[in-house]
């Protein structure tokens, strides 16, 4: 080994950091970076600047640097290239050996690699675009409590996305009336109703008050349908402590299944709540109240597919992830790409889909794609196509809108959900169809008649903030 | 608007909420199933049993590798015939997502 000497001072971050030659081990975590330097900064010192200030270095040389063998513990970045349609930033690519990170831990891999750089002030604006994490970190994860496949035999649903809906007023409602929007929708045909995000519990619900009477209505609805149903109950606290008292008191009164919102909730509380719902046999549904804060805007900040890959790691069986057809945003390449990165066991590099990376899951199960936000029965069809059978369809003012309340509304879409898996079965295709294949369907349900007539064909056509970079404007 | 009270009724699951699918529309899930290299199977069940009763009896073995929907209709019939008050259900299952594929009620 080369006899290094202590030279105090500044170097250029070039010097340890760049290096284009380095072939990246298959146990390297690898990150893709969108970098908008400062001006004046040229493109390999911007990039060097990063990797170091997201692995072990600092602005300037320490003598402790010479106590260990920084060679080996260093970010390197590795690889640049265009980004297409915007010559104001650039992609690097950086590979950090998988020991500068805890086993198990996506919160050690955030506060290094989303922290002190995101505030660099070499760079203008910094945005994580994806990461590859390898199979031996993915391993040391404990990943979905259950997964999309015993999630399926422990409800019984096969061979079709599952339904649920979103109890609105989202605030304010008493629990006993609560219970009721709850019990009327899941006996119409949903599979779940759910909390608001923001149901956590509030002066005018306790959360106590509504697990009661929320599990009063599913065992009801259950009984007069025979079919299994649940309602994703809340567990979302101000503190681990609390949040534990609600999840054990959901399993008490025999919920199925539980929610929380990994991000405003926290890394370390959901691995936690993870690790707890599979110890105890309760599904977990995953709220993303905060991401678009996160991920929206496309020179800053971190990409929901990386996002996803967190919250796989961490633990969820259900993950949000954007309708493309419904009233948020959501490019509909994109959202295909990370609805494969949290249902697929191994999803191949796409740049069309933005995927900057293989990426290996090996046995970690998958979780089910929600989509949920300003969607009816019209859109069926396309969410049909576009999400496949390993989703949850979650209609809340396309539920209880309807003008004959929510069972019949529940009613319109479940029907409208199995006549488009029947005709896909059929062959037909989905999205020419779709009108026909309702209209046919609503023939012998007057619920879905008439929900057909109250939205018409709503559609929200707004321009995606956030596009894929994938051709020249 | 008048507005049309909804009663609950038993259901069983998927396509429970379309009416009873005529044998050419049972046929072609089938063949869709077969398609998808989904391994047929017929199970029935005293009626009443809620849908949510994870094992109903087995009608034979699934039948692995079958590509025929003729057959597969033929075993749903023979089943109906010999337990003509039972429920009888279609199951593919997918050995790959160590799943069922798909499953509906063919005779309620």
């Amino acid at each position: 080994m080369a006899v290094k000497t202590y030279q105090a001072g500044v170097t250029e971050y070039r010097q340890s950091y760049w290096q284009p030659d380095y072939a990246p081990l298959d146990t390297d975590i690898l990150a893709c970076f969108k970098i908008t330097p400062q001006p004046g900064v040229d493109r390999e010192e911007a990039a060097a600047a990063v990797a170091a200030e997201s692995s072990c270095g600092t602005w300037t040389t320490v003598w402790t640097d010479l106590l260990t063998d920084l060679d080996y513990y260093k970010g390197r970045a590795y690889r640049l290239e265009d980004v297409p349609g915007d010559d104001t930033c650039f992609y690097a690519f950086i590979a950090y050996p998988i020991d500068l990170f805890e086993e198990g831990s996506v919160v050690n891999v955030f506060t290094s690699l989303v922290g002190n750089v995101f505030g660099f002030k070499a760079v203008r604006a910094l945005r994580l675009e994806d990461l590859r994490f390898p199979i031996a970190y993915v391993k040391t994860c404990g990943g979905p409590p259950h997964g999309i496949q015993v999630e399926r035999d422990k409800l019984n649903k096969y061979g079709r996305p599952l339904l649920g809906c979103t109890i609105k007023p989202k605030l304010g409602l008493s629990a006993k009336n609560y219970g009721r929007a709850c019990y009327e929708a899941l006996r119409g045909g949903l599979d779940f109703t759910k909390d608001d995000e923001n149901i956590n519990s509030q002066p005018f619900m306790r959360w106590r008050d509504r697990f009661d009477f929320v599990m009063e209505a599913v065992q009801k609805a259950e009984q007069e349908t025979g079919e299994r149903k649940g309602h994703y109950l809340n567990v979302t606290a101000p503190t681990p402590e609390e949040m534990y008292k609600r999840a054990e008191y959901a399993k008490e009164i025999r919920a199925p299944i539980i929610m929380h919102d990994y991000l405003a909730g926290g890394l370390c509380a959901n691995a936690g709540l993870a690790n707890w719902c599979r110890n105890n046999g309760m599904l977990l549904h995953i709220h993303r109240a905060m991401h678009a804060v996160i991920d929206r805007n496309p020179h800053h900040g971190i990409h929901f597919r990386v996002l996803t890959k967190i919250l796989r790691l961490s633990g969820g069986d259900h993950l949000h992830t954007g309708t493309v057809v419904g009233k948020l945003e959501g490019d509909r390449a994109s959202t295909l790409g990370w609805i494969d990165l949290l249902r697929e066991s191994y999803v191949p590099e796409d740049r069309s889909r933005g995927i900057f990376f293989d990426q290996d899951w090996g046995s970690m199960p998958g979780g089910f794609a929600v989509a949920s936000g300003g969607i009816h029965v019209w859109h069926m069809p396309a969410l049909v196509t576009i999400f496949g059978d390993d989703s949850v369809l979650q209609f809340g003012g396309g539920t209880l809108g309807h003008p004959w309340g929510n069972a019949a509304g529940a009613h319109a879409n479940r029907v409208a959900l199995e006549a488009c898996v029947q005709a896909r079965g059929e062959g037909r295709h989905l999205e020419k169809e779709g009108k026909d294949i309702l209209t046919a369907a609503a023939a012998h349900s007057p619920e879905l008649k008439i929900a057909m007539e109250t939205w018409k064909e709503i559609k929200f056509e707004f321009e995606t903030m956030d596009k894929l970079a994938i051709a020249n404007k | 608007m008048a507005v049309q009270a909804y009663r609950s009724m038993k259901k069983y699951e998927t396509f429970s909420y379309l009416p009873q699918m005529t044998p050419d529309q049972v046929r072609r899930q089938i063949a869709h199933a077969i398609a998808q290299g989904w391994n047929p199977a017929v199970e029935h069940t005293e009626k009443g049993t809620p849908a949510k009763a994870s094992y109903w009896y087995m009608w034979k073995l699934p039948l692995f590798g079958e590509q025929s929907v003729d057959t597969v209709m033929a075993e749903i019939e023979a089943c109906h015939r010999e337990f003509p008050d039972q429920m009888v259900r279609f199951v593919a299952y997918d050995n790959y997502a160590q799943s069922q594929g798909m499953a509906f009620v063919v005779y309620r």
